[in-house]
């Protein structure tokens, strides 16, 4: 789960990890009142978004009076930020984040991830603050030091020197630098996150670290216990159809494509994707309806993908393996009677009582097709595809 | 042969007496599988069909003699059931849970390490042994007996790939599925050995998806370990970046993960690497025969 940077930064504040002075705004008199509380200047204004490379998309300006920070959260508020991460479509602005300028001196990076290989958490620290640290991790990764810490072991003291030394720094830089990295450690343990950056983590004129920007990931697979967590979760940021699916506990994710596709497992899910365009098709979505694929999770599927106007025609594989055909069959013919579908539905499924199963849909007056193997059903839902 | 199961497997249940704990149970029994012990806390000396309940793992172990473990405990309590499991003594942990906090499995990941115990999964369907021993969640009668080692991080996609081995004449001397998420107890490397030094394994199909850096080190691996023929397949060419297609572990971040760069780096290594999901059995009779 993704929070924005002002809400990151709230969590920064409640650890101690300084931060600029400023507030969120979510109208264009607020931002004025918090350009006039914060009597300094210039002020910057930054649009708040699930999505990196707001200022290369004009997501983020200078105003050198109170005034001219109303303008531009004028024009900020309700602009559509389109970044290399939003998509073509954008994203809409809803709210500011309105802070005092700082004078800078140095740019670093701070960050913490998941290591899978290790089983550990990484610490990642560069002088090449802030750059896309996926590109200077690309082209010069001997810019970035790295310290492994095993949460069963805990950080410890020497990990924070040796990122503070690794990175140059001067001496009463490093008295403050040493204490971040700690802070940052226990923000991650205590909140189950999954990321948690500082891009840039400036160092101003007179000399005071100070995260500039704030980035922080969740584990879903932990919200359970992270009940404050949930509070920061903002649904305008998330696609509809999927909040719409969560609900009924469907992994659901649009795509750009015309085929519907519903699937009982991740892996299959996606190798079902793959092998819809390898027919020559474009997938309208990932549907994994879970390994049970219930008659109830098929008839919300079914309103899900056909929610979605760009949808010409659906694919359900359905691996049932414990699962009896039978009783998947006469759920599929159900859920389709229900929902009322208007489009050519395929339909593959395999496990026991496969030729029951495949009798009962034949037999429902629907507009079915019942194919005999992956690559039979990814052929035909092609072919609706290309007659739509 | 096979690896990690077979007929000197004695299975001990945790979570034996929840829906899908019974559930499963009775298939893997119909299957075969000598199922000597359950565990639930609390319900010791009770019996789930005429299988002895226990209190606790390592009872079940010094009483009924269980070596190997099924772990259906819910996510908030399932990072314990591993850790009790492996202090208990047991050789092999499957642990089937999914929506394992991330924090939990690494501090279980290097505990599980440190004990001796194999760990499978979590979030996985568990491994089976045709003909001799299934332990996890997967239909038993679409495995047949014969000689190709299985290794996947998916449940029913392995199925799938299982169902065209089997239905192509290529039979199976264990499968195995690892799990979906980013930190497991077993990798395919630590696969990739088992299956390499298993007398009883001619060759070894590979199902891997996008995430992380598995499949590229499994690769590597292979060039220098390997030297039964491999088969590989990889789901996500069309997954969008910065998504979690399902798995936890299933996420492009950045130019990392990509299916492209992981069936590159597979057919680097000399891995026949199938395109196309329909043609995985055909290819299998192609390269191991039948």
């Amino acid at each position: 789960m993704n929070i924005h940077e002002y809400q990151a930064k709230e969590l920064f504040k409640k650890f101690d990890i300084p931060i600029p002075r400023g507030r969120v705004a979510f109208k264009v008199d607020e931002a004025k009142e918090i350009a006039q509380e914060l009597a300094v200047l210039p002020v910057v204004v930054k649009a708040q978004i699930h999505a990196g490379g707001r200022g290369k998309g004009g997501g983020v300006k200078l105003a050198d009076s109170a005034e001219e920070a109303a303008k531009i959260a004028g024009e900020i508020l309700g602009m559509t930020l389109v970044t290399h991460q939003t998509g073509p479509e954008g994203k809409i602005v809803g709210k500011i984040l309105v802070e005092e300028g700082l004078d800078i001196d140095k740019e670093l990076y701070l960050g913490v991830v998941p290591d899978r290989a290790t089983a550990s958490l990484v610490f990642m620290a560069s002088e090449a603050g802030g750059m896309d640290i996926e590109e200077v991790a690309a082209n010069t990764p001997e810019k970035i030091i790295k310290q492994q810490v095993r949460p069963g072991e805990g950080l410890q003291p020497f990990q924070g020197r040796a990122l503070a030394y690794g990175l140059n720094l001067e001496p009463e830089v490093v008295k403050q630098f040493i204490p971040v990295v700690a802070k940052l450690y226990n923000l991650f343990m205590n909140y189950d996150c999954s990321l948690v950056e500082i891009n840039p983590l400036v160092i101003t004129k007179d000399k005071k670290l100070v995260a500039l920007d704030a980035k922080v990931n969740f584990d879903d697979n932990a919200l359970y216990r992270q009940k404050e967590v949930e509070g920061y979760r903002d649904l305008t940021e998330e696609e509809a159809l999927e909040v719409e699916a969560s609900k009924y506990n469907l992994n659901y994710i649009k795509l750009d494509g015309n085929i519907g596709n519903m699937v009982n497992g991740a892996g299959l899910a996606m190798a079902t994707m793959d092998i819809i365009k390898l027919a020559g098709a474009e997938p309208a979505n990932f549907l994994d309806v879970g390994g049970g694929a219930s008659a109830e999770m098929v008839e919300n599927g079914f309103r899900i993908i056909l929610s979605d106007e760009n949808v010409k025609g659906v694919l359900i594989n359905i691996f049932g393996g414990i699962l009896r055909c039978d009783i998947l069959a006469r759920g599929v013919v159900e859920a389709a009677n229900k929902v009322g579908i208007q489009v050519p539905v395929v339909i593959r499924m395999e496990g026991t009582n496969v030729e029951e199963g495949r009798r009962i849909l034949d037999e429902s007056g629907l507009d079915l097709q019942v194919a005999n193997d992956v690559w039979d059903a990814a052929s035909k839902v092609a072919e609706i595809a290309r007659s739509a | 042969m096979s690896i990690l199961v077979d007929e000197n497997t004695r299975l001990v249940v945790q979570g034996i007496t929840g829906k899908e704990g019974q559930f499963h149970t009775r298939q893997c029994v119909e299957y075969g599988t000598n199922v000597v012990a359950g565990v639930t806390p609390g319900k010791g000396g009770q019996q789930m069909d005429s299988i002895p309940v226990f209190n606790t793992v390592e009872q079940a172990r010094l009483e009924a003699g269980a070596n190997v473990s099924m772990i259906f405990v819910p996510p908030a309590f399932a990072a314990d059931a591993i850790m009790e499991a492996a202090f208990a003594g047991i050789e092999v942990i499957v642990a089937i849970t999914e929506g394992i906090p991330v924090l939990d499995m690494m501090r279980v990941y290097h505990a599980v390490k440190n004990s001796g115990s194999h760990l499978i999964g979590p979030n996985c369907p568990g491994i089976i042994s045709p003909g001799k021993c299934k332990v996890g969640i997967m239909p038993g009668p679409i495995h047949m007996e014969g000689s190709v080692g299985v290794v996947s991080r998916s449940g029913t996609l392995t199925y799938e790939v299982v169902d065209q081995l089997t239905k192509n004449g290529v039979g199976q001397s264990t499968c195995m599925g690892i799990g979906g998420d980013p930190i497991i107890g077993t990798n395919f490397i630590d696969a990739l050995k088992l299956f390499e030094a298993d007398p009883g394994t001619s060759g070894i199909v590979m199902v891997g998806e996008i995430g992380g850096s598995a499949e590229e080190d499994a690769a590597e691996f292979i060039v220098r370990e390997v030297s039964k023929p491999v088969i590989g397949f990889v789901a996500g060419l069309t997954a969008p970046p910065g998504r979690r297609m399902g798995h936890a572990g299933a996420i492009i971040s950045g130019s990392s993960g990509t299916a492209q760069a992981k069936i590159e780096a597979m057919e680097k290594a000399g891995i026949t690497v199938v395109r196309n999901l329909g043609e995985l059995g055909k290819t299998a009779v192609e390269v191991f025969g039948e």
